[in-house]
């Protein structure tokens, strides 16, 4: 068998030893679905009507907008369960024996990737379904769906390949669980949940140029048909650029360990 | 030439701390013919489990020259991989796995077809007696099943060359012998086994060859004839009614060491029943009576009290 044969074989195998160990312990995933459920709920009913009047609307007109950002802040928040439960692998034995077996190495990190990228998309679903059910409202046709589920596993596989690389660096799974906090926030200081030119210069300036803003401007444009503009290949860029880095960090991080 | 496991030279490891460059590891060689048991024997910090680290592609080494099976450690590192099975010190099975999950993914990692794979785990499972807990999760296994489950793991996909550090640490007696029953198993099988251990016991009772670890440095090596032949730490000590008797049991036995004070003298002994006997034969015949008889047979602190002159075990507190 070639090397990328097996290459593929043992991330295969890593990708269902993932896969076993989230099934058997669910209460990591439900609490992945139930936290951007959560602020979900909380922006539409509490604040909802205000920010919606601001947009020029009510409730109804804040759900559409305020959903991309949660889905965002949905992908930010997995991304610290990646962080902690690969900080909490690397100290375990069986990475040791893993690196002792003639397989491939980037494998095991493929592993943690696949199974949180599924993990989240799935979460992702839960979090449209509860959206569409109080008043969620998009218009996109079949392809602009497709090509939103795209950018979005784009994002997903981007932020879980940092998360992987950061909960390497962490010398402990406390110190993983915060390295990537900051990632939680940029939902927040971009057009997540308010437009950004209702924010002061310093703060717009930085709104405007966070990766999380095109990528929540498309995923918007796409679902509700508000205009795109060039959002749509920075997003894209963005979360290669992320993705790439964060893969050979991740990568070097291990064979050098 | 006989073919070598395992050919170390001039192995050396040092760890950069506070308090500057701490050797572990100050020119190490190793040769280890293939089908034998190769005890590295040392007390708590000696440096086992660096090397064991070291030998089996886990850290690099920060000098000296390794070949595994033939194989270059640094330049060949996965053909390396391809031949060896290692138990660390240290659990290292998946936890939230069950004891057969945990095989059957060493099963797949080795490329072994998915019936063979299947058929070595129900095999295994009945070898190390885990057939009943091969469906809960390894995190509820007890330490010996644990244990056995880890060397169950490395046993997938047949390695010619095994690692076991510090195999029986922390087991009870029982557990311990399982273990050694299993070591031998192997053996037979022609497989070489590089085992590390801090009970001289063990290293005598599995391995041809022995080689005694202090500091970083190897102090001494061999079969365990040729280091107990090194220790004279084996004595029979007999305690006398009278100084009499100790003057007489001195003169007819013609060696020992009398201690006046305590009325007793110390006769060095290997520990057999021959000389014990020849002892007794001896003081028998000369109506020389004992009261008391005590053996003492050597151990770790002897062999390092002997050899390095300081007490080998260094979780010790010094005496004051
Ligand atoms: N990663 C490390 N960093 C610094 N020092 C280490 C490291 N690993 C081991 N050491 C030191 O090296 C010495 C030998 O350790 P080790 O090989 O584990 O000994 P043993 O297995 O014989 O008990 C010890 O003093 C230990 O503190
Ligand atoms: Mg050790």
């Amino acid at each position: 068998m070639s090397t990328l044969t097996l290459a593929l074989r043992d991330s295969a195998t890593m990708v269902r030893r993932q896969l076993k160990r989230l099934l058997r312990y669910p209460s990591m995933t439900v609490q992945l679905v139930v936290t951007p459920v959560i602020i979900l709920v909380l922006f539409v009913y509490v604040f909802g009507g205000t920010l919606g009047a601001g947009l020029g609307g009510g409730r109804d007109v804040y759900v559409d907008y305020v959903v991309p950002g949660i889905l965002l802040m949905a992908a930010a928040t997995a991304a610290t369960g990646t962080a902690v439960m690969v900080a909490t692998d690397m100290t375990e034995g069986i990475i040791a024996r893993f690196r002792t077996m003639r397989i491939s190495r980037a494998s095991v990190l493929t592993g943690h990737v696949v199974g949180s990228v599924i993990q989240q998309l799935l979460g992702m679903a839960v979090v449209i379904g509860v959206a569409l059910a109080i008043g969620f409202r998009p218009n996109a046709t079949p392809v602009e769906w497709l090509a939103a589920t795209g950018l979005l596993t784009l994002l997903v596989v981007a932020v879980t390949w940092l998360a992987v690389a950061l909960g390497m660096k962490s010398p402990t799974p406390e110190a993983a669980s915060n390295a990537p906090m900051p990632l939680v926030f940029l939902p927040f200081l971009g057009s997540g949940f308010v437009p950004t030119d209702s924010m002061p210069a310093v703060l717009r300036w930085f709104a405007e140029y966070q990766p999380f803003t095109p990528i929540m401007e498309t995923v918007r444009g796409l679902l509700l048909g508000t205009p795109i503009g060039n959002s749509a290949a920075i997003a894209t860029a963005w979360c290669t650029g992320i993705a790439t880095a964060s893969y050979l960090w991740a990568k070097h991080t291990f064979d050098k360990a | 030439m006989t073919d070598l496991a395992i050919a170390a030279n001039g192995l050396r490891k040092s760890y950069r701390d506070k308090d500057g460059d701490k050797v572990v590891l100050d020119g190490i060689d190793l040769a280890v013919p293939e089908g034998t048991i190769f005890s590295l024997l040392g007390p708590n910090g000696a440096g086992k489990t660096t090397t064991v680290q070291i030998l089996s592609t886990l850290i690099r080494a920060d000098g000296g020259q390794v070949q595994i099976a033939g194989y270059d450690l640094n330049r060949q590192a996965d053909d390396v991989r391809g031949m060896i099975g290692v138990t660390g010190q240290y659990s290292a099975v998946d936890k939230l796995l069950t004891g057969e999950e945990n095989l059957l993914l060493m099963a797949d990692l080795k490329h072994l077809p998915k019936r063979t794979g299947r058929q070595k785990a129900k095999e295994l499972l009945e070898r190390f007696d885990l057939v009943d807990a091969a469906g809960r999760p390894a995190a509820t296994y007890s330490g010996g099943m644990q244990r056995r489950l880890d060397l169950a793991m490395t046993l997938v996909g047949d390695p010619r060359l095994i690692f076991l550090d510090e195999p029986t640490t922390g087991l009870d007696p029982r557990s311990r012998r399982t273990m050694w029953g299993i070591v031998r198993e192997l053996v037979a099988g022609g497989v070489t086994i590089f085992l590390t251990t801090q009970y001289l016991e063990e290293a005598d009772e599995l391995a041809d060859r022995i080689a005694l670890l202090d500091h970083g440095r190897l102090i001494a090596e061999g079969t365990a004839e040729e280091l107990k032949r090194l220790i004279p730490g084996g004595h029979v000590l007999l305690k006398f009614a009278d100084p009499g008797r100790l003057d007489a049991a001195r003169l007819v036995l013609g060696l020992g060491t009398p201690d006046p004070e305590a009325l007793t003298l110390q006769v060095p002994s290997d520990g057999s029943v021959r000389v014990i006997r020849q002892v007794l034969a001896v003081l028998d015949e000369h109506s020389i009576e004992i009261d008391e008889m005590s053996m003492h047979t050597p151990d770790l602190d002897d062999v390092f009290l002997t050899l390095t002159g300081q007490n080998g075990d260094q979780d010790k507190e010094p005496v004051r």
